[in-house]
């Protein structure tokens, strides 16, 4: 099965050209990166393709790495029902370049990519309708950044006062605690305390 | 004769709405009694299990997946399984997988009878509400057998599942199969002929096969439009490729089309579970690695590094070897996926839950335009919506 994985890797590399960034099999999947600019052509590519034929686009998602220069990866899982085979195509994106949106050619991007704005704040050009998707009306900030706090920022009550629902900073009787449980003899990066004078 | 403006009415429907299946809000655009333009809010259950996931070990993680599809726990655990399975390289002793595949298909029936009496009761029929509910107490008590729990199992454990089948339990499914066939046809007796059942449900919600297709649908909603997919088939997990069962497939691809591939798929999950029942192998249940399972109790109260394996599992966890994966599974619902990024520590860096309800619910505004408002109601019954998963 890895053999015609390899041989579909290399036929839409060679298909894409430029397009193609780089493509790997990694656990017996097979992973395609591409850039913002050929996105829509090879999605068109190994949609239409008799040798593809990924007629469902099953999930759009994207990975925060803030520590990269373009922070964001967004992530498309596709599907070939002939084929019976699975695809991972990845773009790379940030805060501000948006990519273009796969409606046009999947309807089923339409709620996936709204929710990856939602989530990230990652826009796509082009979307009929890109609203937030599953934080409240009228939510700030994109949850799934790793910067956003696990807690949040605000909370809600329904205030018997002034009768209606109140928003307020969020206040909590014990922060959120994040333990460190690494284990000391394999491979912590940082230096053990007492362990600073050991040299 | 003045000349009088027609305007179309915005009507809400839910969020408290029995026919609603949860929190589902419907900003629907009517002409009448006609569906112009129906958008549908939601997140009102939304409890941000994704990032709760990124700060839990992979083992915390486990429960959160009960709780996304209420209806159908097990196979979701199943889902994160064997994706930490698959990223850790840890292999599943072939009891354990038996345990697993006929827990799946336990679950499967609980799901199917819940939909199918739900979605009878929102087109009118009571009774087979009455009856399934029954039913499907005897199953939760399976759930309770094996796990302590009726509905949040945390069961199905990357390496395995957590504990053997306590003595009796095989006997009991195996009674519960022989007399289950009978009310899945008193079921259909009182639903399949009936007039007014098939008065709302035939030719409503029509999808065919490319679009079933373009909106990424799965599970029986892909099947109720023509096409033979069942992942449990086409790319097995555990040991459903030694199983011996069919796929039920519809023509039309209408609600009551995937009513009845519904009620089929519990006869074969029958098949299935009797299968693994005649076939179950003796062996333990989960792996013998200590570095992913903790070590039998008794074992610990001896063995000093038994004991240290039980804390440093309960604490640390184990770590994942950096990877990424998109495993999948035949929920009953539809295609339930996971991807799951590690990054060599004991929590997962990135978890995104693939639900199959969140693609169904996208393509409302699709089914139901044109439709009656009443029909409405019958495509979001037949379209298995659970706002744990959809919100997750």
């Amino acid at each position: 099965m890895y053999d015609a994985l390899n041989d579909l890797g290399e036929y839409i590399a060679s298909k894409a050209g430029e397009h193609v960034a780089s493509w790997e099999i990694a656990l017996g999947e097979l992973l395609v990166t591409t850039s913002r600019d050929g996105l829509t052509r090879l999605m068109k590519l190994v949609r239409d393709d008799a040798n593809c034929l990924f007629k469902v686009l099953l999930d759009v998602t994207a990975v925060d790495y803030p520590e990269r220069e373009e922070r964001f990866e967004v992530v498309y899982n596709l599907l070939s029902l002939s084929h019976n085979q699975r695809i991972r195509i990845k773009v790379p994106a940030d805060e501000q370049a948006p990519v273009p949106s796969m409606v046009p050619l999947f309807s089923s991007a339409g709620w996936f990519e709204r929710e990856v704005w939602d989530m990230f704040g990652i826009f796509f050009t082009d979307h009929p309708d890109l609203r937030r998707m599953l934080t409240d009306y009228g939510f700030e900030g994109h949850p799934l950044r790793k910067d956003f706090p696990l807690t949040g920022y605000v909370e809600v009550r329904y205030d018997d006062e002034q009768k209606r629902v109140v928003y307020e900073p969020v206040k909590l009787t014990q922060d959120f605690r994040s333990f460190d449980f690494m284990s000391p003899w394999e491979g912590a990066k940082y230096i053990l305390p007492g362990d600073e004078k050991a040299d | 004769m003045a000349e009088t403006e027609i305007k179309n009415l915005t009507m809400n429907f839910g969020p408290q709405h029995p026919a609603a299946h949860g929190v589902l809000r419907l900003v629907v655009e009517m002409d009448g009694e006609i569906i112009e333009r129906c958008d549908p809010h939601i997140g009102l259950l939304h409890r941000g299990t994704e990032k709760l996931i990124e700060y839990k070990t992979y083992l915390q993680a486990v429960p959160y997946f009960d709780r996304l599809d209420y209806v159908s726990p097990m196979c979701q655990e199943h889902t994160f399984a064997l994706a930490v399975e698959k990223l850790a390289g840890i292999d599943v002793p072939i009891r354990g997988q038996y345990i697993r595949v006929m827990f799946s298909e336990i679950t499967r029936i609980l799901n199917h009878i819940m939909n199918i009496s739900a979605f009878a009761l929102d087109v009118g029929a009571m009774t087979p509400l009455l009856w399934g509910f029954e039913e499907r107490e005897k199953l939760m008590e399976f759930y309770e057998r094996v796990s302590g729990a009726r509905l949040h199992a945390a069961y199905f454990r990357p390496g395995g599942v957590h504990r053997d089948l306590p003595v009796g339990l095989l006997e009991d499914i195996r009674t519960f199969c022989d007399e289950f066939p009978r009310i899945i046809n008193d079921v259909e007796s009182l639903l399949t002929e009936n007039r007014i059942f098939r008065q709302r449900t035939v030719d409503v919600g029509i999808v065919t096969k490319d679009d079933a297709l373009d909106w990424g649908f799965s599970g029986p909603m892909l099947r109720g439009s023509g096409v033979p997919w069942d992942l449990r088939k086409s790319q097995p997990y555990d040991v459903y490729g030694r199983m011996d069962f069919d796929i039920p497939v519809g023509k039309t691809g209408d609600c009551f089309d995937r009513y009845l591939v519904r009620v089929e798929e519990m006869r074969q999950s029958l098949r299935i579970i009797k299968q693994c029942i005649e076939e179950m192998p003796g062996g333990p249940v989960r792996t013998q690695d200590n570095k992913i399972a903790p070590p039998s109790r008794g074992e610990m109260k001896q063995s000093m590094e038994a004991l240290i394996h039980h804390f440093k599992l309960y604490t640390e966890g184990y770590r994942v070897p950096a990877g990424e994966t998109y495993t999948a599974v035949e929920a009953p619902k539809g295609e339930f996926g996971v991807y799951l990024v590690a990054d060599g520590t004991n929590k997962p860096y990135r978890c995104k839950i693939r639900a199959p309800g969140f693609a169904f619910l996208q393509a409302t505004d699709f089914l139901s335009k044109g439709h009656m408002l009443a029909d409405m109601v019958a495509i979001v019954g037949s379209m298995d919506i659970v706002f744990g998963e959809i919100d997750r």
